[in-house]
């Protein structure tokens, strides 16, 4: 049952990495554009396809922090201490995302600070959120008087935290700027393509030597999450070889869309392969999924509700992705 | 600094950030159904208008959901980190209802997504009206699913506490509180009335700004009808609210109708200053029997004083207030909304002079100050208690200290998405007048020969 849990709550965490680094990255590279002179290139693409979608990309990030209170009520008490600042900074910043995509479309066109906000928030939030990742992994909380204190201190002067944060900065923009490139292309903009190509060939590197500098932290940090990812090698070395692959689709200018389920794919071994090496701490060594675990009889209504509601909601998502993403004249700007 | 005390901070960054959020989520609730009203009467009727007014609706309708939604999920979230030892206890019994409200909100923002955006891509409109219903049901169900939560904090059951620790949780007894009833009515009631009156308030304006639309004046008339109805049932319900807190949390009652003594016939007083010494009230109006039947239904019935209680149990007094300004807007939208439709029956003139309906551009302000009110006494009338008789706002509080900066910084946020919402929200409609509108319509509709011409 714990199990189950943590699986369907990593699984939502991980719709939401994705979903939202294409949404975060595409806000990034939009004020890029503004400022380097290539005005709006990409400010239809973000019109087109995330106006629609970006509320439904937020749902995915309140789901993720109301089941986790659902399933493990004990981590509302160790994170929701701990994390009162870099919470409330990220809730500022998604608000000032949100209110872009109210404001902008109907206001002032094109007001450059507002742009350059909304990007420079989409890099901020990653980074913020990802901070949780370094503090879940352990050694920057001490119990005081039964109740946990974060060392901020020891946080921001680890390589560890700022590895991560890095990681997360370099994967919202390898994300988002492959799936741009495949949107560009079905929406045949080829100067939003190239443009697009060009990013993700450039972001897919850094990738990589962010992702393996953080495995070579952990042999120092913690020694317990280092073996556990080792013990996964074969995860991260299929990762690895998706990444290869989808970089070679783009470099070879085809199946960009073979290239968005491979990039999929491997954030989804890494992904994955980090949680279960995680496995079982929520927050190492205080909380672990065991310890924090709800009632069963929450446990057993919860996952009810979770499938009747998902028996609801695969029907309406089809529905949108349908005609959002894959409606070949309303990507093209045929329909309005 | 103010905000040395965690508690109190974390009390006043709740408040301000609830207060802020329910104004858009009273509208992200009831604009809905005023918008599929709208829609279905101009099918039914085939009259641009009404379709024009759910269009245009519609339109302001995307930038209130979207601040509802960037508040609410702060909100959210805050509640986590500001009372994490609450969220800790209630987690185990009360995260059914908080976890299906996001499926409800899922499944709102689904197809209010596809409803914005595909205005002209379905050939029949009636298809693209259905996509409402789902907006508007969703939207329901989440205001049902919170009110729960909130009436499970008013009417905690569903567990029992053995030795500190929480034992035989049920989560769908908790579902089912005794307060749920009543309240989730008196909310969903109310949040219609205020959107209703808030529509009306922008076509009386527009009516005054000398518009002699005829668009302004249906518009007018369908509101106020819409607000008629959900006023009274607004008033009726919250009849009912009051005979719930008799029954089972008298010392909210005791502490907004400041009545020390338990009594039979017990009066209502309205307004006044209090003495705190002696317990007397000045200034005041006294309805003799009118608590009594408020509470129970009959002029005789005991109702229990806050005297009842211990001195650290009761209630923060000013509560009176709160509910004083519910009640008498309450009362007065009745009454013009009942003027406004019995006067245009009539053929009377005061109905469409200017000062009525300045009278009439009031309603929309006032009814979301009563729904702020109504708040404000549901919450501070739960005082001490975050889990009325189980757990104190005191022991639920963070024990973080930077609640206070939190505070300053979620201020300024709050300040800028408010005056932001409503410049846009003027900006799109001054940008798109009534009649260019109406034109194009008529002319997609009449086919080619407007075109021409
Ligand atoms: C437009 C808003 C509005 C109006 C006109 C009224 N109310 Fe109300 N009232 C609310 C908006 C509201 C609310 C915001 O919806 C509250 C706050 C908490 C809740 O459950 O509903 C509420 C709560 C509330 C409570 C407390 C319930 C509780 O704490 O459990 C009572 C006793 C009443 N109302 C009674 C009335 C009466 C007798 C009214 C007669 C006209 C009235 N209300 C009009
Ligand atoms: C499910 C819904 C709700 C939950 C779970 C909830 C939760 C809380 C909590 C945890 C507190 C702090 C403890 C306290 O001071 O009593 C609080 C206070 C407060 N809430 Fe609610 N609330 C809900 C709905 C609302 C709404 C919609 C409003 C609208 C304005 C509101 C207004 C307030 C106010 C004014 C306070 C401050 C009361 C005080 O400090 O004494 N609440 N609420
Ligand atoms: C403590 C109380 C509350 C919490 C924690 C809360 C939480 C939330 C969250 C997380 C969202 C954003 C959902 C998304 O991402 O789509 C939201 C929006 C919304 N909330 Fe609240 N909410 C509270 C009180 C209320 C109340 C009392 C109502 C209704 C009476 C309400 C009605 C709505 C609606 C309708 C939306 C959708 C946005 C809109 O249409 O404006 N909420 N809320």
């Amino acid at each position: 049952m714990e199990i189950l849990g943590i699986s369907v709550l990593w699984t939502f965490l991980f719709g939401y990495v994705i979903l939202g680094s294409i949404d975060f990255g595409a806000g990034f590279f939009n004020a890029y554009s503004i400022f380097t002179g290539k005005e709006r290139v990409l400010s239809k693409i973000i019109q087109r396809y995330l106006s629609p979608v970006w509320e439904v990309t937020n749902v995915f990030f309140v789901f993720f922090f109301v089941g986790i209170v659902g399933f493990f009520p004990q981590s509302a008490f160790y994170f929701g201490t701990i994390l009162l600042v870099p919470g409330s900074i990220a809730l500022i910043l998604m608000a000032i995302r949100g209110s872009y995509y109210a404001f902008e479309s109907y206001g002032t066109k094109g007001h450059k600070g507002y742009a350059f906000m909304y990007g420079l928030a989409g890099l901020l939030i990653p980074a913020s959120l990802s901070v949780v990742l370094a503090i879940a992994q352990g050694g920057f909380v001490e119990i005081v008087e039964g109740s946990p204190v974060l060392d901020y201190f020891a946080l921001f002067t680890s390589p560890l935290s700022w590895s991560i944060v890095v990681l997360a900065l370099v994967a919202v923009l390898y994300i988002s700027a492959v799936f741009l490139t495949w949107y560009a292309d079905k929406a045949k903009d080829a100067d939003a393509r190239d443009l697009m190509r060009k990013y993700a060939l450039f972001w897919a590197v850094p990738l990589i030597v962010a992702a393996s500098g953080i495995i070579i932290e952990l042999y120092s940090h913690n020694r317990a999450l280092f073996d556990g990812i080792m013990n996964l090698w074969y995860m991260f070395a299929i990762s690895f070889v998706l990444w290869a692959l989808t970089v070679w689709f783009i470099w070879k200018r085809r199946n960009y869309t073979t290239a968005v389920w491979l990039l999929i794919g491997q954030f989804a071994f890494a992904f994955y392969g980090y949680g279960i090496a995680h496995y079982p701490y929520l927050l190492y060594p205080h909380l672990s999924i065991y310890e924090g675990f709800t009632n069963q009889a929450m446990a057993i209504s919860l996952v009810v509700v979770f499938v009747l509601g998902l028996a609801l909601l695969i029907p309406s998502l089809y529905l949108l992705v349908r005609l959002f993403l894959f409606d070949k004249d309303y990507i093209q700007g045929n329909k309005e | 600094m103010i905000f040395d005390d965690p508690v109190f901070a974390s009390r006043m960054l709740t408040l301000l950030t609830l207060s802020v959020h329910i104004l858009y989520a009273t509208v992200g609730v009831g604009i809905p159904l005023m918008i599929i009203i709208a829609q279905w009467i101009g099918i039914k009727k085939n009259d641009n208008h009404y379709i024009l007014m759910a269009r245009r609706w519609a339109r302001g309708f995307v930038i209130t959901v979207a601040v509802g939604v960037v508040t609410g999920t702060i909100i959210g979230l805050q509640l986590s980190l500001l009372w994490p030892n609450f969220m800790e206890l209630a987690g185990n019994i009360i995260a059914l209802p908080l976890f299906m409200e996001v499926f409800a909100f899922f499944f709102e923002a689904i197809f209010l997504g596809i409803y914005l955006y595909t205005w002209d891509r379905f050939e029949n409109q009636k298809k693209h009206f259905l996509l409402l219903i789902p907006v508007a049901l969703g939207a329901g169900m989440s205001a049902y699913f919170i009110t729960v939560v909130n009436g499970f904090m008013n009417a905690p059951q569903g567990f029992d506490i053995v030795d500190g620790t929480l034992v035989n949780a049920n989560p769908v007894l908790a579902m089912f509180n005794l307060a749920a009833p009543t309240k989730v009515a008196h909310v969903l009631a109310t949040a219609y009335m205020t959107s209703a009156f808030i529509l009306a308030t922008i076509a009386a304006f527009c009516l005054i700004r000398g518009s002699k639309q005829a668009y302004h004046k249906k518009a007018l008339h369908m509101t106020m009808k819409i607000g008629l109805i959900f006023s009274i049932a607004a008033a009726l319900i919250g009849d009912f609210s009051g005979k719930y807190l008799a029954e089972y949390q008298p010392e909210k009652l005791a502490a907004a109708e400041w009545h020390f003594e338990t009594e039979r016939g017990a009066p209502l007083v309205m307004y006044g200053v209090l003495d705190e010494e002696t317990q007397e009230v000045k200034y005041g109006i006294k309805i003799p029997y009118a608590l009594s039947i408020l509470a129970f239904g009959s002029p005789n019935a005991e109702v229990i004083g806050l005297n009842e209680f211990p001195v650290e149990e009761q209630p923060p007094l000013e509560v009176h207030y709160y509910f004083d300004i519910m009640v008498t807007i309450g009362s007065f939208m009745i009454v013009v909304a009942l003027l406004y439709w019995f006067g245009m029956r009539q053929g009377y003139s005061f109905v469409t002079s200017k000062w009525f309906r300045w009278i009439i551009v009031l309603g929309g302000p006032l009814s979301m100050l009563a729904i702020e009110a109504g708040w404000w006494l549901a919450e501070f009338g739960r005082q001490p208690w975050i889990l009325r008789g189980i757990m104190t706002v005191d022991q639920a509080a963070t024990s973080s200290d930077y609640v206070g900066h939190m505070f300053v910084l979620f201020a300024i946020l709050y300040a800028i998405l408010m005056i932001g919402t409503l410049v846009i929200l003027r900006k799109i409609f001054a940008n798109n007048p009534v009649e260019k509108e109406l034109a194009k319509l008529d002319a997609e509709k009449g086919g080619g020969q407007t075109w021409k011409s």
